[in-house]
């Protein structure tokens, strides 16, 4: 793991540099005219620019174990907090809709592979298939046009009410705020659990042991919650944690449609704009959370599955 | 509905040609009027826009008058080449680094899985920003990092299946019988895995085309000029309070069926070349 | 009266070849075989000819891919779907064959315990373990940490608890030492004794000799004689079928022959006689139609020159 937190710093290091765009200019933006050479000069030597790419590296990595990613360009504070902030923002939607669209898509996939065959399955089926080809984007744009535009239900955007002072704004307010986003982000994120769990179900409810429960005369819903059960909760819990990945990606994408102020939108602009030291802060960071999920995926699965918890034959 | 089902005169196996052939359909047909339609319709033309759909204009026109169907079917076009060349790209890298981890060694083997995992451990949007930043956006930088973000997962397939193809008797008796190295690849090996790299290479196509048209959406890939969807969409977003709802839901419907129809060929594809004993 | 009767059972499954094309495969055709309070039936015949689907028919546990024809009676009444329901594991019991058939992720002791109709689960369960020497330890083991002769009596546990009537064995001998085999067997024996009837389904003719009152010869997805178990001695004269008797003298403390050929395949049985292809008794009118099981000297033959 550490290697590959190594490598990918400086592959994304390397990247950077070798971008088209100038992190100095990216930095002074319309003001560039008014900068005389001096001062070009300065702001050089102030970002590290005139020195050889290994130095630059070994800097800016001693400052990065040290918890000093750099200044964000765009922001213009630590990109350490710019990612805190932002993170907290990123993860109450991320942790709302994981949990959300966990527990629905369990629930689908399971009513689905009890009922194989029927029309039940087929329409779950059908809406997950559809519901996996269709771009995250759009279905939050179209969310925003029906519950935000034309209903008015909820907040077109932003992740409280625009023009209101921080102290003042409520638990309700920010609710409010999440709602759109977290709806979109389940959406996708079900399809996804839900045909995995179902597929899951299916093999174990073909397995040799409920061949023999049945065989016990065992039936129905006992013989799901006595054996199904079990034996599904725990892929489906390691498939979870698996899906950090595919998690903050949707979040990227919620949260431009909705203008929400999380780590995907920050990701965006620092792309979009250049802000080298913030892209490369989110990169290193983006992958240590999809190795936290792996982690924890590996750890549910020690604890929950005896075979790996107790001692062999006896 | 299943009596139904179980009367009609297709079994599974060729009910899935049939889907599967009409996916094909779907796709072509959209490709070939991507090629063909009339660009005079998208002409800016002042006179017309605004107006929601109507016979004269399917899905209606935008705010500068250019007609919307128009628009989104070349749209389509444009992300099915793309899907195209990143498919191909990343099914080549797949099967090339796939088999060489599977049949060159332990050292080798062990490289290209850590190469993997390096490649998996960042969530594919961010990577993709990150390379399309680096090479400046636009369609070379959206070509290159589609087709670099995707060739992980399908080499860890192509890999597994080499590893246990190599590890089967007939196999063996060849390696026993002399026959050196790559005859026993592209005669043994290559048309075991052949459905598998075509399938794993159609169900490459729906990522693909969908990080494609995030990307565009949010600004790092083709340029405005293009009428990609994730333009057509992004651009959709600016004018969203003025309630002209045809200019959301039209591009993204027809995105969501392109991508719907390569899942079908993907899927229907598996059905008919697993030969891992399907019963019913 | 017996109290299981199976009669021209035939099990077909639908499966698809490469292509596109279905066939059928034909695994159990025209079955007989019949059960008695208090008797031991072993159905005898080489590994993989289908024999645990005799089982699940019995049962009504198939796949939903099987087409069943033919009748099976219970106490005397027709088995419908709905009277299998009912008597799964309380009335019919399988013992299966490895711990692959029990849920790898529950303790075993309540796995036996699930078995247990009525009144003490616990208190049954825990008795039946004394019977098998199995200490209280083990019920809080996972199937994963049995030994071979520990599951198996295990595997034996869930039926003797149930107060089931009619038992069926699915291979109960395959890779034990002779010790276990001769305790596992010694316990079907008692469960005979004690009135239920035992239907043991095996490849292993020399323990189905030692336990067994009756052995049906099985042969290509079809019963082609049932006979007692003293017939099967000497060079085999009492028996009736070509195969039985060749099947007796390849046995290892006989002659030791081998009968030439093989069994045929489900989805390419031979028109006639099943066994005629190998038989040296066969002539052109077994190759015609298959021949109905007969009564033959207290036992039962498909075969038209059997004597």
């Amino acid at each position: 793991m550490a290697t590959l937190l190594v490598a990918i710093c400086f592959i994304s290091f390397l990247l950077m540099k070798n971008s088209p765009i100038d992190p100095i200019q990216a930095y002074i933006g319309a003001d560039m005219f008014k900068v005389g050479p001096e001062q070009r000069a300065k702001i050089e030597q102030y970002w590290g620019v005139d020195q050889p790419l290994m130095v630059q590296f070994f800097h800016w990595g001693s400052a990065v174990l040290s918890g000093d990613l750099g200044i964000s360009m765009i922001y213009r504070r630590p990109v350490m907090d710019v990612i805190g902030e932002r993170f907290l923002n990123s993860l109450v939607l991320m942790l709302t809709a994981w949990k959300l669209s966990g527990v629905i898509g369990f629930v689908m996939g399971v009513v689905a592979a009890m009922k194989k065959g029927t029309w039940v399955d087929r329409l779950i089926k059908w809406y997950c298939f559809t519901l996996a080809s269709t771009p995250a984007f759009w279905m939050g744009l179209l969310i925003l046009v029906v519950f935000a535009v034309w209903l008015g239900w909820f907040p077109v955007g932003m992740g409280v009410p625009a023009g209101v002072l921080a102290e003042n704004v409520t638990l309700m307010d920010r609710i409010q705020h999440l709602i759109l986003p977290v709806l979109t982000l389940s959406m996708v994120g079900v399809a996804n659990v839900s045909l995995h769990t179902r597929q899951k179900l299916i093999d174990v409810l073909a397995s040799d042991y409920v061949l023999f429960a049945r065989a016990r005369g065992e039936k129905g819903f006992i013989l799901f919650w006595r054996h199904g059960l079990r034996n599904v909760v725990l892929p489906a819990i390691t498939l979870q944690f698996a899906a950090f990945s595919e998690l903050f990606g949707g979040a990227v994408l919620a949260e431009q449609v909705f203008s929400y102020p999380g780590l995907g939108q920050a990701t965006v602009a620092a792309g979009l704009r250049g802000d080298v030291p913030l892209l490369l802060g989110i990169v290193i960071f983006t992958a240590i959370f999809v190795f936290v999920g792996n982690l924890l995926a590996d750890i549910s699965y020690h604890v929950l599955d005896p075979r790996t918890r107790e001692e062999g034959k006896v | 509905m299943i009596s139904l089902l179980k009367k009609s005169p297709l079994n599974g196996k060729q009910w899935a040609l049939m889907k599967l052939l009409i996916s094909v359909a779907v796709i072509v047909i959209v490709l070939l009027g991507g090629l063909f339609l009339d660009e005079g319709r998208l002409v800016t033309n002042l006179a017309d826009r605004n107006s929601p759909p109507s016979m004269d204009h399917l899905f209606g026109t935008d705010w500068l008058g250019r007609d919307m169907f128009t628009r989104t079917v070349r749209g389509l076009t444009l992300s099915i080449g793309i899907g195209l060349i990143g498919a191909i790209g990343s099914a080549s890298i797949a099967l090339i680094l796939g088999m060489a981890a599977a049949t060159m060694g332990k050292k080798a083997d062990r490289m290209i899985s850590w190469l993997i995992d390096l490649f998996l451990s960042v969530p594919h949007l961010v990577t993709l920003i990150l390379i399309a930043f680096t090479l400046g956006g636009g369609f070379k930088g959206i070509v290159i990092g589609l087709t670099l973000t995707h060739w992980p997962s399908l080499a860890r397939v192509i890999r597994i299946e080499v590893m246990q193809i190599r590890s089967a008797e007939f196999v063996q008796v060849s390696k026993r019988m002399g026959k050196p190295g790559w005859w026993i690849a592209v005669h043994h090996i290559l048309p075991h895995i052949i459905p598998q790299l075509l399938t794993g290479f159609m169900l490459l196509f729906p990522h693909v085309i969908l990080h494609e048209a995030a990307i565009t959406f949010i600004g790092l890939g083709l340029s405005p000029h293009e009428p990609a969807i994730g333009i057509i969409l992004s651009e959709a977003m600016k004018y969203l309070s003025t309630g002209m709802w045809w200019l959301v839901l039209f591009p993204g419907l027809c995105l969501l069926m392109i991508v719907r129809m390569f899942e079908q060929i993907g899927e229907n594809l598996r059905l008919l070349t697993d030969s891992n004993g399907d019963r019913d | 009266m017996s109290i299981l009767e199976v009669e021209n059972l035939s099990v077909t499954f639908k499966q698809y070849t490469a292509g596109l094309k279905q066939i059928n495969h034909k695994v159990l055709s025209g079955l007989n075989v019949t059960l008695e309070a208090g008797e031991i039936v072993a159905v005898v015949g080489p590994s993989g000819s289908g024999k645990s689907l005799l089982a699940h028919a019995i049962l009504g546990i198939l796949p939903s891919n099987a087409s069943v024809s033919g009748l099976i009676t219970f106490e005397g009444e027709e088995l419908t779907p709905a009277r299998q329901l009912a008597a799964r594991g309380k009335k019919i019991a399988l013992v299966p064959q490895s711990v692959t058939f029990l849920d790898p992720l529950m303790r075993v002791g309540s796995q036996v315990r699930t078995s247990v109709r009525i009144g003490d689960a616990v208190g049954a369960q825990r008795a039946v373990f004394d019977r098998f020497n199995l200490g209280r330890e083990v019920e809080r083991m996972y199937p994963f940490q049995l030994s071979g002769g520990m599951a198996r009596r295990t595997l034996l546990s869930t039926a003797m608890v149930s107060d089931a009537k009619v038992i069926i064995a699915d291979e109960p001998t395959p890779g034990l030492d002779p010790v276990v085999i001769k305790e596992a067997l010694d316990h079907f024996r008692e469960l005979a004794n004690q009135g239920c009837a035992v239907m043991m389904i095996t490849h292993d003719i020399e323990s189905a000799l030692l336990i067994a009152d009756k052995i049906a010869v099985f042969y290509a997805g079809t019963t082609v004689e049932i006979a007692s178990v003293e017939e099967f001695a000497g060079q085999g004269e009492a028996l009736r079928h070509p195969y039985s008797k060749a099947l007796w003298r390849a046995l290892p403390q006989n002659d030791f022959i081998p009968i030439p050929g093989s069994q045929p395949h489900p989805s390419s049985l031979p028109p006639g006689c099943l066994f005629a292809p190998r038989c040296s008794m066969a002539t052109p009118e077994c190759s015609q139609v298959q021949p109905q099981m007969r009564t033959l000297r207290d036992g039962m033959v498909r075969c038209i020159h059997a004597t």
